[in-house]
C-alpha cells in the first residue's frame, strides 16, 4: 500500500459527497416542482391542463434521452456561465442536477399518483385550493414513497459522479480512472470500488429506514 | 335550503352520449334529512356531486341557503365548499394524519387559529365519540370509526348541509344502524340538514324524513317517506320495497 492512498480516498470521496449532496438538492429544487406539475396537470387532476401537461412530459422525455457523457458536454458553456469553469466538483454538480432533475420528476409523479383519488377529492369539497392539495395531501400522503424515490435518485446521481469523474470533475470516479485505470494502481482500483460500494448499500439501507418509519405510523395496527 | 331547477348532466363517452341527470328538480327545506335512492347507474351519485360541483352540470340551477352554487366562480365555490361537509362510502381519510389531524384539516384551509382548531376538535370528537382515539391513525380503526372521524371531520367547521354519498355502503347492518343514530342525532341537535344517497331501503327507512327515487337520471318519485313507503307509485319504488318486504320474509324464515 502506497502511504499517499488514504489522503487520496479521502479527498476523492469528499468531492464525491459533496457533487452528490449538490445535485440531490438541486435536482430535488427542479425536478419536484415538475413531477407536482405533471401530477397535477393530468386529465382530471386539481389544475387540468393537457397542453401544458404534454409540453412538460415532453420536456422529461427529451432531457431524459440524452446520454450522461452527452449532457456534460453540451451544458459545458452553462457550467462555465454559472460556476466561472467546466471543471471541478461544483462545476460537474450542473450537468448532474440538469440530468437528474427529470428522472426524479418522473419518479416523484409515479409517487404522487399513487395517492387514491377519493383524498383529493375530499379536500376538494373540503374547498382545498391546488396548492394546498399539493402541501396538505399529496406530499404527505406519498411521503414513504416519495422518500425511496429521491433513495433512488442519491444512487443515480452517484453513478453518475463517476462518469462525471472521467472527463474532470474530480471525485472517486476521477480516482479510478486515473490511477486505478491509466497507472494500473490496482489498490487505488479496488478502494474506490469497496468505497462506492459501501456508500450505496448506505444509502439505500437509510432510506429504507426513513420510509419504514414514516410508514410505521400510518400502518401501525392499534 | 336546498332547491334543484332543471338539472341536467350529460357524460360523453366513445360509445356515445349517457344522460346522468334529465331535468332534475328538487326542493330540500332546512332540518329535512332527505334520502335519494335508486339502483346503481341511476345517477343519484351524480346529483348529489352536483351539489358541491364535484360534479359540473350541463345546465339548471342549485341554490343552497340562497346563493346560486351553480354560478360561483372559482374562489367562491372554495369558499361555499367550507359550508357543505360531505362524508364518502370509503371514507378518504388522510392516512398520514391522525385522528385529530384529520378533524382539524378542513379548519386548517378555512384558516382557524391553531389555539381554536384544538379547541373545536376536541369538542367534535365528543359529539362523534372518539375522544379515546385522537392520537390514532386510520389504519388502527374499524370501519365505523373512520366513518365516524369522516363525520366529525364533515362538521367541524359549523356546515349548513352534510351531504352524505353511500355512507354506510361498506359497513355491516350493525356499524351502519350505529353510523345512522349518529347522523340523526346531529339531525336533531344541530338542526343540520342532511342530503343522503343509498341504495338500500333500511337506510331511509331508519332516518329519512322526505325521499326522492331516482331511475334513469330523472326524479320518478318524491314526497314525505310515509306517504311513499304506503302508496308508492313508481314501478322502481315498488319494486324497491318488493324487494325489501322479500328479504324481510326470508329474515323471519331463518
Amino acid at each position: 500500500m502506497h502511504e499517499d492512498l488514504i489522503p487520496m480516498l479521502l479527498t476523492g470521496f469528499g468531492e464525491t459527497l459533496y457533487m452528490v449532496v449538490l445535485s440531490t438538492v438541486a435536482a430535488i429544487v427542479l425536478g419536484l416542482p415538475l413531477g407536482v406539475l405533471v401530477v397535477i396537470t393530468s386529465t382530471g387532476h386539481v389544475l387540468e391542463s393537457p397542453r401544458l401537461n404534454r409540453v412538460l412530459g415532453a420536456l422529461i422525455n427529451v432531457t431524459r434521452s440524452f446520454p450522461f457523457i452527452i449532457m456534460i458536454v453540451l451544458l459545458l458553456p452553462l457550467s462555465r456561465f454559472l460556476v466561472g469553469t467546466t471543471l471541478g466538483a461544483t462545476a460537474a454538480s450542473v450537468p448532474l442536477s440538469i440530468a437528474a432533475a427529470p428522472f426524479l420528476a418522473r419518479i416523484i409523479e409515479n409517487s404522487l399518483k399513487e395517492v387514491d383519488r377519493g383524498k383529493v377529492e375530499a379536500a376538494l369539497a373540503m374547498g382545498a385550493t391546488p396548492l394546498q392539495i399539493v402541501r396538505k395531501v399529496l406530499i404527505p400522503e406519498a411521503l414513504s414513497s416519495l422518500v425511496l424515490g429521491v433513495t433512488l435518485a442519491v444512487i443515480t446521481i452517484t453513478g453518475f459522479t463517476a462518469t462525471a469523474g472521467a472527463i474532470g470533475a474530480g471525485g472517486l470516479g476521477s480516482l479510478a480512472i486515473r490511477y486505478g485505470y491509466m497507472r494500473y494502481r490496482e489498490d487505488v482500483m479496488f478502494a474506490t470500488v469497496l468505497i462506492l460500494v459501501i456508500f450505496v448499500q448506505g444509502v439505500q439501507w437509510s432510506g429504507d429506514r426513513l420510509a419504514r418509519r414514516i410508514n410505521r405510523n400510518q400502518h401501525r395496527l392499534g | 335550503m336546498i332547491t334543484i331547477d332543471s338539472l341536467n348532466k350529460l357524460y360523453h363517452t366513445p360509445r356515445g352520449t349517457f344522460t346522468a341527470l334529465r331535468d332534475v328538480n328538487l326542493q330540500i327545506e332546512k332540518g329535512d334529512v332527505f334520502g335519494i335512492i335508486g339502483l346503481s347507474g341511476a345517477g343519484k351519485s351524480t346529483l348529489i356531486r352536483c351539489l358541491n360541483r364535484l360534479e359540473e352540470p350541463d345546465s339548471g340551477s342549485i341554490v343552497i341557503d340562497g346563493r346560486e352554487i351553480t354560478r360561483l366562480a372559482t374562489h367562491d365555490l372554495r369558499e361555499a365548499r367550507k359550508k357543505i361537509g360531505m362524508i364518502f362510502q370509503h371514507f378518504n381519510l388522510l392516512d398520514a394524519r391522525t385522528v385529530q389531524g384529520n378533524v382539524a384539516f378542513p379548519l386548517e384551509l378555512a384558516g382557524w387559529p391553531r389555539k381554536e382548531i384544538a379547541q373545536r376538535v376536541e369538542e367534535i370528537l365528543d359529539l362523534v365519540g372518539l375522544s379515546d382515539k385522537a392520537g390514532n391513525y386510520p389504519a388502527q380503526l374499524s370501519g365505523g370509526q373512520k366513518q365516524r372521524v369522516g363525520i366529525a371531520r364533515a362538521l367541524a367547521n359549523h356546515p349548513e348541509v352534510l351531504l352524505s354519498d353511500e355512507a354506510t355502503s361498506a359497513l355491516d347492518p350493525q356499524t351502519t344502524s350505529s353510523i345512522l343514530e349518529l347522523l340523526a342525532d346531529i339531525n336533531r341537535k344541530l338542526g343540520l340538514t342532511i342530503v343522503l344517497i343509498t341504495h338500500e331501503m333500511s337506510v331511509i327507512k331508519q332516518i329519512c324524513s322526505k325521499v326522492a327515487v331516482m331511475d334513469r337520471g330523472e326524479i320518478v318519485e318524491c314526497g314525505a317517506v310515509q306517504q311513499v313507503f304506503s302508496a308508492p307509485s313508481s314501478a322502481t319504488m315498488k319494486l324497491f320495497l318488493e324487494h325489501s318486504a322479500l328479504l324481510q320474509g326470508y329474515g323471519a324464515g331463518i
